[in-house]
């Protein structure tokens, strides 16, 4: 055999969609190295649509192919897989338009807070460009995390996405110290859970002798292999999984990191990578790790009623509009996670539903954040929300019909997707995760309620706090979050058809 | 008829919001249409057939079995026909309500006629799941009109409004996923209630308990039955006139409607398991909220306590079982409306005038505003069940009724009413009659639009004390459909009352 060389056979036209985004990043970066300065923002922006609409369209165009696994068994393309890719590069799409907006980003990132090099980029008007390809790049690694078929892509896939996040989360052009410290949070933190990660892996390898899920599941099914490494090797790759979802313990980061990004690449993250980290949860537990359920299934439980409840009690003391929504999102992680848990094919479709709904709803709120500014950047201090409903009644409304989605009030597509998970959950038998839900919903209505309280009902303060006309790239990310939020909310009919008929995993 | 409304919101949203008075034009025209469509219903409604009428569905999230289904059986009838009638009373005789509010009269008339769709949609829906998305979304009006447009702690009055009754509403949220899993796993995943109502017999006593307590629970707090009724005094106290109007005259009325419809049908044997419990928090509420009313010192707060005190009466003529006090209790529902929509409104207008709401503030009005005087003597009279007003018919009905098989209950329950005189008579003593205390010396009387708003709700009392059967024709034989699928039978009378 030796020096033998076996080429691997890869199915472009399945992989199209990831191939597409990974080219135009590669794009991306030669445009940063070779364009002139002037046309670069206009450009990247121009190529990173493009690069993503077409690598939608080659996913639709892929929908009705055969389940099959790809790229030397690495690989898996199903139903369920297409769905969550297909989310992904919906979710980018419309986060994208809130990159346009550079005035959320640093002239330049290498240099120091407050000094000379900042003051004479700012002065200069640079833009840091590279927003653009470090996305792309972030989704390509996203759109493979829910698709990997064995360990080592996985890890290779959550790395790819996870770097160009932690840089991403440094760029913030208003308070940069705290946006640095974040990116270095995310980051040390990040490195560390995938140094668990990797540890789970080499357990499970331990275990089964065997790197693919389907090695693993065959190994789980026969029941031969040391169940001490399968336990070790689930728990700490549930861990590296955890902590992406950003699930109690391991959400420490999520506060820190969400308020100290750029809004607009806190409204990316939160809403993709939750997709992404939840996509390969999913396969992991309801492909590979099905039959071991009795031993997984008390613990996750514990820590999705964990989960939902510290986020809507803690979210409750916050003051600041984007950790009160990131601690919302650490709750709806604990919701998301009743999906996990269920493990039968509605929680699979509530799953799939839910995180459509909730990235979409997210991006929405969050675009919405970046518009409330002051002389300095964002307001993202509470107190100084007051009062905003008098101001500018249309911005209010509509962050209002976000929260009101993600505490769940019907005909928003947050109540949809609530009903459809717990209900999903009940039915396995998880009566726990129901009435906690139920009742941290009721919590957590508390805080999204007292936010449209502050806009409507508070008079303003005048400290300069002011809503600025949202350019027309924002305009079109709420506008359609908006509509989708509520559309899915009154007719989801189509979105759950589509959805039970396409979702099923292949062994 | 759901539409209308709808169709009304949409031309005010559209019209130029510089022009009040064509909004107003607006919302009269529309709520005075629905309300003549609310009664050619009525008189095209069989009385005699205990089937649901006037039935439409179409599938709504066929995978979850979610349709859109609407009917009519009496009861609902009844109360949709009492929300379309009080719907142009409240914008005729709140017609400068929205004034002081936030926002102006364009967005109160829009939110006024989305949550008249809504209150018709909530009693209208036969698909449990529609029922909740109207019980849960018609929040979010009610919410906007107390802290929008109320006075004193008006956005505390609302989040608090809006808190319990989303926690009521969540809880149910959890009852009805598990009616979903449990249907789903006997037959076909269903909301419909006339399938659901079969669904019973799977259930182990303990689920059925839980699930009857998750929807118990969410009416208690909308009806409101003590210990759950705090929000209601500040949300009644806060909110304006006819808000106030709605919301103790309709909206409470979910709650109770909800306790016929869902808890009783869907859960026959949980609500026997249950019935004493009930009967004595309904009891309680009785004469505690009389009590209350008898000490508060604020107009609003007065009705709203009085209103706990009813919906005590309601409550026990629902879980008492038999047809009687189930019939009275649905014409108490109805009555009851009336008759707080009349208090309201004149206490409101009692209210602008003086720029006070504290009962102490008012004296000898009687001389002053003899229409006045008289309206708010009529309402009260007719809220302690005066022989020969319409509460009178439905409480002495549930008091009947529930004599037959709770003596003790009813015999406590009667005292209520010997305190309802207190807590009518002591205000309308001290505000209306006696010397004019100074600051009410120059108050206006009723101007012809008041007039013209309060004198329906004048008739509907005096009629239907007198003359209560067409009302009784519809709800009988619906309130005897429930009682039959519960198992009951009436009790006969005796003498000795040891049933």
């Amino acid at each position: 055999m030796g020096g033998n060389f076996l080429a691997p056979t890869l199915e472009y036209s399945l992989l199209s969609p990831v191939l597409i985004v990974l080219g135009g990043a590669i794009l991306g970066v030669l445009i940063e190295a070779f364009a002139p300065r002037a046309s670069r923002s206009s450009s990247q922006l121009f190529i990173t649509l493009t690069t993503l609409a077409t690598a939608l369209t080659a996913l639709i165009r892929n929908r009705n192919g055969e389940s099959v696994t790809v790229a030397m068994n690495s690989m898996v393309f199903d139903g369920a897989g297409v769905l969550l890719q297909g989310s992904i590069l919906v979710i980018a799409i419309i986060s994208v338009f809130l990159l346009a907006d550079q005035d959320n980003f640093t002239a330049l990132a290498a240099a120091l807070p407050g000094s000379n090099e900042e003051r004479i980029s700012v002065q200069q008007q640079l833009k840091v460009t590279e927003v653009y390809p470090l996305v792309l790049f972030a989704v390509a690694g996203m759109m493979i995390f829910p698709v990997a078929s064995d360990l080592i892509t996985l890890f290779v896939a959550l790395e790819m996405f996870s770097l160009p996040l932690y840089l991403l989360a440094g760029l913030s052009r208003h308070r940069r110290l705290m946006s640095q410290e974040a990116a270095l949070k995310y980051f040390l933190l990040g490195a560390f859970s995938s140094a668990f990660f990797l540890f789970g892996v080499s357990f499970l390898y331990g275990y089964s002798a065997s790197i693919t899920f389907s090695g693993i599941h065959d190994a789980v099914i026969g029941g031969s292999g040391n169940d001490v490494f399968l336990l070790l090797g689930i728990a700490f790759l549930s861990v590296g999984l955890l902590f992406k979802v950003g699930a109690v313990p391991f959400h420490t980061w999520s506060p820190d990191v969400y308020q100290g990004a750029p809004t607009p690449v806190t409204a990316f993250m939160a809403a993709a990578t939750k997709v992404a980290a939840f996509g390969a949860m999913l396969r992991i537990f309801y492909s590979v790790l099905a039959e071991d359920y009795l031993q997984w299934r008390p613990v996750l439980t514990l820590v999705a009623l964990v989960t939902m409840v510290f986020g809507s009690l803690v979210a409750i003391a916050q003051r600041d509009v984007k950790r009160m929504l990131a601690y919302s999102s650490i709750a709806h992680a604990g919701f998301l996670l009743s999906g996990v848990i269920a493990l039968n094919k509605s929680g699979l479709d509530a799953s799939i539903f839910y995180l459509f709904a909730y990235g979409v709803a997210t991006v929405g709120a969050f675009a919405v954040v970046t518009l409330v500014r002051d002389s300095s950047g964002e307001v993202t201090d509470l107190n100084r929300w007051s009062g905003l409903g008098k101001r500018s009644p249309l911005v209010a409304t509509v962050f209002s019909g976000f929260l009101l989605a993600f505490a769940g009030i019907p005909l928003t597509s947050g109540f949809i997707g609530k009903f459809s998970i717990f209900s999903a959950a009940y039915e396995s038998g998880a009566t726990s995760l129901l009435i906690t839900g139920v009742l941290s919903s009721a919590i957590a209505a508390f805080f999204y309620i007292r936010v449209i309280v502050l806009m409507f009902f508070k008079d303003s303060v005048e400290d300069g706090t002011s809503v600025v006309i949202p350019s027309i790239y924002t305009q079109f990310t709420i506008a359609l979050s908006f509509i989708v939020t509520f559309a899915l909310g009154v007719f989801p009919a189509p979105l759950l058809e589509f959805i039970s008929s396409t979702a099923t995993f292949i062994r | 008829m759901m539409l209308l409304p709808l169709l009304g919101a949409l031309a005010i949203a559209i019209a130029p919001s510089t022009n009040e008075l064509l909004t107003k034009q607006i919302a009269l025209a529309t709520t005075l249409i629905v309300a003549v469509a609310g009664i050619l219903t009525t008189i095209s409604f069989d009385f005699n057939n205990t089937a649901l009428q006037f039935v439409e569905s179409y599938e709504w999230i066929p995978s979850f079995g979610i349709k859109y289904a609407v009917g009519l059986d009496g009861i609902a009838l009844i109360l949709i026909l009492l929300s379309v009638l009080l719907a142009p009373i409240v914008v005729l005789a709140g017609w400068n309500e929205s004034e002081g509010g936030r926002w102006g009269a364009k967005t109160f008339y829009i939110l006024l006629l989305v949550l008249e769709t809504m209150m018709i949609g909530v009693f209208a829906s036969t698909d449990v799941f529609l029922f909740y998305v109207f019980f849960e979304a018609m929040l979010i009006p009610v919410y906007f009109l107390i802290g929008g447009y109320g006075s004193g702690e008006r956005a505390a009055a609302a989040v608090k409004f809006l808190l319990y009754s989303l926690f009521g509403g969540l809880l149910m949220l959890a009852s009805i996923i598990g009616l979903y899993v449990i249907s789903g796993n006997n037959g076909a995943h269903t909301f419909d209630i006339n399938e659901l109502a079969g669904l019973s017999q799977y259930m182990s006593p303990m689920t059925q308990n839980l699930l009857f307590l998750g929807f118990f629970i969410a009416f208690a707090i909308k009806a409101p039955v003590w210990p759950l009724h705090t929000w209601l005094p500040d949300a009644a106290a806060s909110a304006t006139p006819g808000t106030s109007v709605l919301l103790l005259g309709v909206l409470d009325k979910v709650g109770t409607f909800g306790m016929i419809r869902y808890c009783l049908t869907l859960f026959p044997d949980a609500s026997k398991t249950f019935t004493p419990v009930i009967i004595t928090f309904a009891v309680i509420s009785i004469i505690y909220g009389a009590f209350l009313a008898i000490g508060a010192k604020d107009i609003k707060r007065l009705i709203a306590y009085t209103s706990i005190s009813h919906f005590g009466f309601i409550t026990m003529g629902i879980f008492a079982m038999t047809t009687q006090a189930q019939s009275g209790a649905v014409l108490y529902m109805f009555n009851h409306g009336f008759s707080t929509a009349a208090l309201f409104l004149v206490a409101g207008w009692m209210i602008a005038r003086r720029k006070s709401s504290t009962i102490s503030d008012f004296g000898g009005l009687q001389r002053v505003t003899p229409v006045m005087a008289w309206s708010f003597f009529i309402a009260g009279m007719s809220s302690l069940a005066l022989p020969g007003l319409s509460s009178f018919v439905s409480e002495f009905l549930v008091l009947v009724g529930t004599f037959t098989r709770y003596p003790v209950a009813a015999v406590i329950a009667t005292f209520g009413i010997v305190l309802a005189a207190l807590y009518i008579l002591l205000p309308v003593q001290k505000a209306l009659h006696g010397p004019t205390t100074p600051g009410n010396e120059a108050i206006k009387d009723l101007n012809l639009r008041e007039k013209i708003a309060i004198a329906p709700v004048m008739a509907v009392i005096v009629v239907l004390g007198f003359y209560p059967s067409p009302l009784l024709n519809i709800i009988n034989p619906a309130a005897a459909q429930v009682i039959t699928s519960q198992g009951f039978s009436d009790p006969l009378p005796t003498s000795n009352g040891d049933k």
